[in-house]
C-alpha cells in the first residue's frame, strides 16, 4: 500500500526523527506523516456553488522527555525538518516542565511490528472527478425541484481520504488509509406568508467509497422520492402541544443523543477534568464506575474501533495501540471508559483501549471517540412499528437537526427532521416545532425497550469537536429504534415567544 | 528558501500565476502557531506548528451571456508542486454563477517580505506564571484549567490582474477556568500579542466568581431579567451575523427573509438604535483589509479575492443595513456587496458605563458569565438554545448576593437586541464559545428582561 509520501522519504523522516529523539533522551517518541484530502461540493438549485479540494500533507513529532510532553508539527516533510521538529518538541517539553505538577507516563502497549490496513471501499471517493459529483448532485436536485411545493434545493457531498504513517521508538510502524463520504440534500418550501420548512435526507455519513451514492448501503432513490411529500406534510402540520410524551426515537435521530450523552460522557479525560476549560467534564466520574445506573436494564453500549464502515474504525490508533472493542454500559450500569495511553496510565489502567486520534499531522493525538453504539435487542426483537404500537400518546422522531448538551452531559435538547404524532399505537400524521429535553440518566433510565436488529442503523457525523486547539473527528454510532417513556417536549415557537 | 525547505511565499504565488494559462489568483497563507494547555493544576499539552496553504484559483469572468464565467480551485499544504496544483485547479474548472471581473490594483510594498513568525517565547510570561498560579490554586482547593495560544498568519494574495496584497494577522487568546466546591468561574481575553495580558488579572476574575459562588441561592427556571456580559453578547451576535446571508435570506430561509419574498433590508429590528459593524481598521482589533478566500459559497466568491474591505454596518441605528453578498449576487439583487470581515463590534451611540454599572442598577436579576453549546433551533426566528456556564450570579438591589445553578436557555439574538433595556459602553471581549472562530470582538453588556431560562442544568 502506498503511504502518504514516498517510501524513501518515510524512512528518512523516521530515522531522523526517532534517532534525534532517542539521542535527546526521550523515553517515548512517535512520528506521524499524513496526507488528508478533503473535498466538498455544494450545488444550490442544481448549480455548482462550492467546490473545495484541499490536500494537507505534514509531519508531527510527539515525545516525552524528563516526564514532560512536547509536540511539534510542520507541513515541511523531510529529514532536516523532522530533526527541527524534534528540537522544537524537546524545547516545548523543557519550557513547560516547571509547570507540570505530575510527570507524564504512558500505559504500556506491545510493539506491533509493521501493520498495513485500509478501510473497505470499492471506488475512492476523492478520485471521482468533480464533474461526476456535480452530475450526480444535479440529478438529485432536479428530481426534487421538479416536485410541487419545493422552492429551493441544496445538495452536498463531502469526501475524505486520510493516509497515515506512524512509527514509534517501540518498533511499531503503521500505514493506514481510510475513506469516508457524506452525501446530503435538503429541500426548502416557503409559503406566501413567509412561513417555511426545510427537510433533508437522513442518509448517514459512512466509511465507504463512492459506491455508497449508487445504493451500496443506502437507498437514495427511495429517500429522494419521498422527500417532497414528507416536506409538504410537515409544512402543513399542526404545531405540537408542549408537554410530556412517550417517544419512539428512530436511529437516524438517536445516534446523536448517544453521541452527546454517552459518547462524550464516557471519555475518561473529560471525566477526570482534562477538558474542563473547553469541551467540559462529565457526570460519569471514575468513582462511579461499576455502580452508576446510566439507564434501564435494556441498555448495553459498546465502544468499538473495529466496526465495519465505522467512521472511527482503524487498525491501530495514533498512539500505536491496536484497535479494540469494549463495554461502556452493560445492563444499564457504567462499566467502562474510552482511553488514551496517558489517561489510562494516570488511572492505573494497564492498557489503553485505543482511542487516540489526531485530525491533522500538525495536531497532537488526544483521546477521541470510538464508534459508540447501543446494542439492539437479542433475537428478533421488536420492530419500530411494534415499539410504536405500545404508545398511547407519543411522538415518533426521525432524523437529527439541532443539538445541545451541557458541559457535564446532564441536560440536553434535540430537535429532528420529522415528528409524527402517535395516538393509540398508530402514527397520526406529522407535527411541527418539536424539541425534546431531558437529563441523561433520566432519559436512558426511561428507555423501556430497544428495537431488534432489523431496526439497527450505523449513523454518525464528520464534525465532532474537542480539544484545544480544537480538533474535528468523524465517528459512527449504531443503534436500534427505542421507546422512551415520559419525556419533556417543548414547542419551539412558544419558546421563541411566538 | 527557509529552514523548513519551503520557498518564499511571494515566489510561490508568482509561480502559481506563471503556471496558469488563464486568469488566475494565488493565495499563500503561512501560519506559525504555539500553544500551551493546562488542566487539573498542571500543564497537559503544548504545541509548535508551522503551516502553509497554497490555493490556485483559475477564474474566468463571463465573456458574454453565451459565455458564462467558470472557475476551478485546488488547495494544498506544504511544499507545493506548482504545476500539479494548477493542473488540479484546471481539472476542476466548471461553471460559476459568482463570476465577476478579477479585482485590480497595485502591489503592497511589503509583498516581498518574509512571513511573520511566533514562538513559545510569546507565551513565556504566561507559562512562567502558571506554576505559581497552580500553587495558589492548590492552597485554596481550586482546580485551574485553561489554554494559551498565539498564531500569526501571513497572507500573500496575487492575481493575474496585477494585484499583490500581503497581510500579517496575529491572533492570541488566554482562557482560565477555576473550579471549587461545585462551582466554576471563567475569564478569557483575546489579544494580538500578549502585551496586554496578565495571568494574574484573569486569576483574580476567577477568584471573584468563585467567591460569589460561596453562597448558593435557589432560582427556578422561567423568565428572568439578566445582565449579559460582553462575552455572552459576542457569542449571540456571531449567530446574528452568520444568519445575515443575502442569498439565503432571499431564498426565504432566514430570520431576515421578508414574508412574500425578498429580504428585510432597511427594516427596523430594535427599538434602541444599535450599530453592529465590522471594520478591518478598528484599533487593537485590526484584521485582514482585503478578502482572501479559497472557496465560494452562497455569499462569498473566489472571484472577489483582493476586494478592499472597509467598515461595514450590519445593523445601523437598529435597522438591518447590510447582508452578505458577493459582487455577482449583489448585482443580480440590486444590493450592495458585503463580504465577511474578521471582527465584530456592537454599540449603542451614547451608551456609557460598564458591566458593573449595569449590575449596580439592577434591582433583581441574574448576572451571567458566559454561554455555551449554542445551536440554532429554529431559523425562522433564529431561536438558539444553549447553556449558561461558569457562574450564574444572583443580583439583588445592585449587588451580587450569591450564585445559582446553570440553565438551558432558548432565545433569539434578534429578540434579545429588541428587548434590551440597558446597554454599557463596548469593550474588547472574547466569546467563550465563538472566540475560537471570531477572536476579535468588542461588545457592550446588556440588561434584558424576560430571558427564557427553559430548564435548570445540574452541570458545573
Amino acid at each position: 500500500m502506498d503511504g502518504p509520501v514516498d517510501g524513501d522519504v518515510l524512512a528518512e523522516v523516521t530515522d531522523a526523527a526517532l534517532g534525534a529523539a532517542a539521542t535527546a533522551g526521550a523515553s517515548h517518541a512517535a512520528v506521524r506523516i499524513e496526507r488528508v484530502r478533503t473535498q466538498i461540493v455544494v450545488l444550490r438549485d442544481g448549480r455548482l456553488e462550492t467546490a473545495i479540494d484541499d490536500t494537507e500533507v505534514g509531519c508531527g513529532v510527539q515525545l516525552v522527555r524528563s516526564g514532560s510532553f512536547g509536540f511539534a508539527g510542520s507541513v515541511a516533510v523531510g529529514a532536516a525538518p523532522a530533526a527541527a521538529l524534534v528540537r522544537d518538541a524537546v524545547e516545548a517539553a523543557r519550557i513547560t516542565r516547571p509547570a507540570r505538577s505530575r510527570g507524564v507516563t504512558l500505559a504500556d502497549e506491545p510493539a506491533h511490528g509493521r501493520v498495513e490496513w485500509s478501510s473497505p471501499f470499492v471506488r475512492d471517493p476523492v478520485e471521482v472527478p468533480l464533474s461526476e459529483k456535480v452530475e450526480l448532485l444535479a440529478d438529485w436536485s432536479g428530481r426534487l425541484m421538479a416536485a410541487p411545493g419545493i422552492d429551493h434545493v441544496t445538495a452536498y457531498v463531502m469526501a475524505v481520504r486520510e493516509e497515515k504513517y506512524f512509527a514509534d521508538l517501540s518498533g511499531t510502524v503503521v500505514l493506514q488509509r481510510r475513506v469516508r463520504i457524506h452525501p446530503q440534500i435538503e429541500a426548502l418550501s416557503v409559503t406566501d406568508d413567509g412561513d417555511f420548512e426545510e427537510m433533508r435526507t437522513v442518509a448517514p455519513p459512512v466509511g465507504r467509497g463512492w459506491e455508497y451514492v449508487g445504493g451500496d448501503g443506502w437507498d437514495f432513490d427511495a429517500e429522494l422520492a419521498q422527500l417532497p411529500v414528507l416536506l409538504a406534510e410537515k409544512l402543513g402540520a399542526p404545531s405540537v402541544d408542549a408537554g410530556t410524551y412517550d417517544l419512539v426515537v428512530d436511529p437516524t435521530n438517536l445516534w446523536l443523543t448517544i453521541h452527546e450523552s454517552i459518547g462524550h460522557a464516557t471519555e475518561l479525560d473529560r471525566a477526570m477534568g482534562y477538558e474542563a476549560a473547553f469541551a467540559g467534564t462529565s457526570f460519569a466520574t471514575p468513582d462511579r464506575l461499576g455502580s452508576l445506573r446510566y439507564g434501564s436494564e435494556v441498555m448495553h453500549v459498546v465502544g468499538d474501533r473495529t466496526t465495519e464502515h465505522g467512521l472511527a474504525t482503524v487498525a491501530v490508533d495514533d498512539e500505536g495501540v491496536a484497535a479494540q472493542s469494549f463495554d461502556i454500559v452493560r445492563d444499564g450500569i457504567l462499566t467502562g471508559y474510552q482511553l488514551d495511553r496517558a489517561i489510562a496510565s494516570s488511572q492505573g489502567i494497564g492498557r489503553s483501549n485505543g482511542c487516540a486520534f489526531a485530525d491533522s499531522p500538525l495536531h497532537v493525538p488526544i483521546q477521541r471517540m470510538a464508534n459508540v453504539s447501543l446494542q439492539p435487542a437479542a433475537g428478533d426483537g421488536p420492530s419500530t412499528e411494534e415499539l410504536i404500537s405500545g404508545v398511547d400518546r407519543g411522538i415518533y422522531i426521525v432524523g437529527d437537526k439541532s443539538w445541545s448538551i451541557d458541559m457535564q452531559r446532564y441536560n440536553f435538547q434535540f430537535t429532528g427532521q420529522r415528528f409524527y404524532a402517535v395516538r393509540d399505537g398508530r402514527l397520526a400524521g406529522q407535527v411541527r416545532d418539536v424539541a425534546y429535553q431531558a437529563t441523561t440518566t433520566e432519559f436512558w433510565g426511561a428507555m423501556e425497550a430497544v428495537g431488534g436488529a432489523s431496526t439497527y442503523l450505523l449513523a454518525g457525523a464528520f464534525n465532532c469537536g474537542k480539544g484545544q486547539p480544537e480538533q474535528v473527528a468523524a465517528v459512527s454510532h449504531g443503534c436500534p429504534s427505542v421507546l422512551v417513556r415520559g419525556v419533556r417536549v417543548l414547542n419551539t415557537r412558544r419558546e421563541a415567544g411566538r | 528558501m527557509s529552514a523548513t525547505g519551503l520557498a518564499h511565499p511571494a515566489d510561490v504565488s508568482e509561480q502559481v500565476l506563471a503556471a496558469a494559462d488563464r486568469p488566475c489568483i494565488a493565495i499563500v497563507e503561512d501560519t506559525h502557531e504555539v500553544d500551551v494547555r493546562f488542566a487539573n493544576n498542571t500543564v497537559t499539552t503544548d504545541g509548535v506548528r508551522t503551516d502553509r496553504r497554497v490555493t490556485a484559483i483559475l477564474a474566468e469572468p463571463a465573456g458574454s451571456p453565451a459565455q458564462p464565467g467558470r472557475a476551478g480551485v485546488a488547495r494544498r499544504s506544504g511544499k507545493i508542486d506548482v504545476e500539479a496544483l494548477v493542473g488540479e485547479a484546471a481539472a476542476a474548472i466548471g461553471p460559476a454563477d459568482d463570476a465577476a471581473p478579477l479585482v485590480e490594483g497595485g502591489a503592497d510594498r511589503a509583498f516581498g517580505d518574509d512571513a511573520a513568525v511566533t514562538g513559545l517565547e510569546r507565551l513565556a510570561s504566561i507559562v512562567s506564571g502558571l506554576a505559581g498560579a497552580f500553587a495558589r490554586a492548590e492552597a485554596s482547593r481550586t482546580v485551574l484549567s485553561g489554554f494559551a495560544e498565539h498564531r500569526v498568519t501571513t497572507t500573500y494574495l496575487a492575481t493575474s490582474t496585477g494585484l499583490r496584497r500581503r497581510h500579517v494577522q496575529p491572533t492570541g487568546a488566554l482562557q482560565v477556568v477555576g473550579r471549587r466546591d461545585g462551582a466554576s468561574a471563567w475569564a478569557g481575553v483575546g489579544t494580538p500579542d500578549f502585551l496586554d495580558v496578565e495571568l494574574d488579572s484573569l486569576e483574580e476574575t476567577v477568584r471573584r466568581g468563585l467567591g460569589w459562588a460561596s453562597r448558593h441561592v435557589d432560582v427556578d427556571p422561567g423568565r428572568h431579567e439578566v445582565v449579559l456580559p460582553p462575552s455572552a453578547v459576542a457569542d449571540l451576535m456571531m449567530f446574528l451575523v452568520e444568519a445575515a446571508s443575502g442569498r439565503e435570506s432571499e431564498d426565504g430561509r432566514t430570520v431576515f427573509s421578508r414574508a412574500g419574498g425578498g429580504t428585510r433590508l432597511g427594516e427596523s429590528l430594535t427599538p434602541l438604535p444599535f450599530d453592529l459593524w465590522s471594520d478591518p481598521a478598528e484599533p487593537r482589533l485590526e484584521c485582514e483589509p482585503f478578502l482572501a478566500t479559497s472557496a465560494s459559497s452562497a455569499d462569498v466568491s473566489v472571484f472577489d479575492n483582493g476586494l478592499e474591505l472597509g467598515r461595514t454596518e450590519w445593523l445601523g441605528q437598529g435597522r438591518l443595513a447590510r447582508l452578505r453578498y458577493h459582487r455577482a449576487g449583489a448585482r443580480r439583487s440590486d444590493a450592495t456587496p458585503g463580504a465577511p470581515i474578521d471582527n465584530l463590534l456592537l454599540g449603542l451611540p451614547g451608551a456609557t458605563g460598564t458591566l458593573e454599572d449595569l449590575v449596580a442598577t439592577t434591582e433583581r436579576g441574574l448576572l451571567l458569565t458566559c454561554l455555551w453549546y449554542i445551536r440554532e433551533v429554529d431559523p425562522r426566528t433564529l431561536l438558539l438554545t444553549g447553556l449558561t456556564r461558569d457562574g450564574v450570579y444572583v443580583v439583588e438591589d445592585g449587588k451580587v448576593t450569591g450564585a445559582t445553578s446553570n440553565f438551558r436557555f432558548n432565545e433569539s439574538p434578534v429578540d434579545v437586541l429588541a428587548r434590551a433595556t440597558h446597554v454599557s459602553e463596548p469593550v474588547r471581549t472574547y466569546g467563550r464559545e465563538g472566540g475560537t472562530w471570531m477572536n476579535r470582538t468588542a461588545m457592550p453588556a446588556l440588561r434584558v428582561p424576560d430571558w427564557n431560562m427553559s430548564t435548570a442544568s445540574q452541570a458545573v
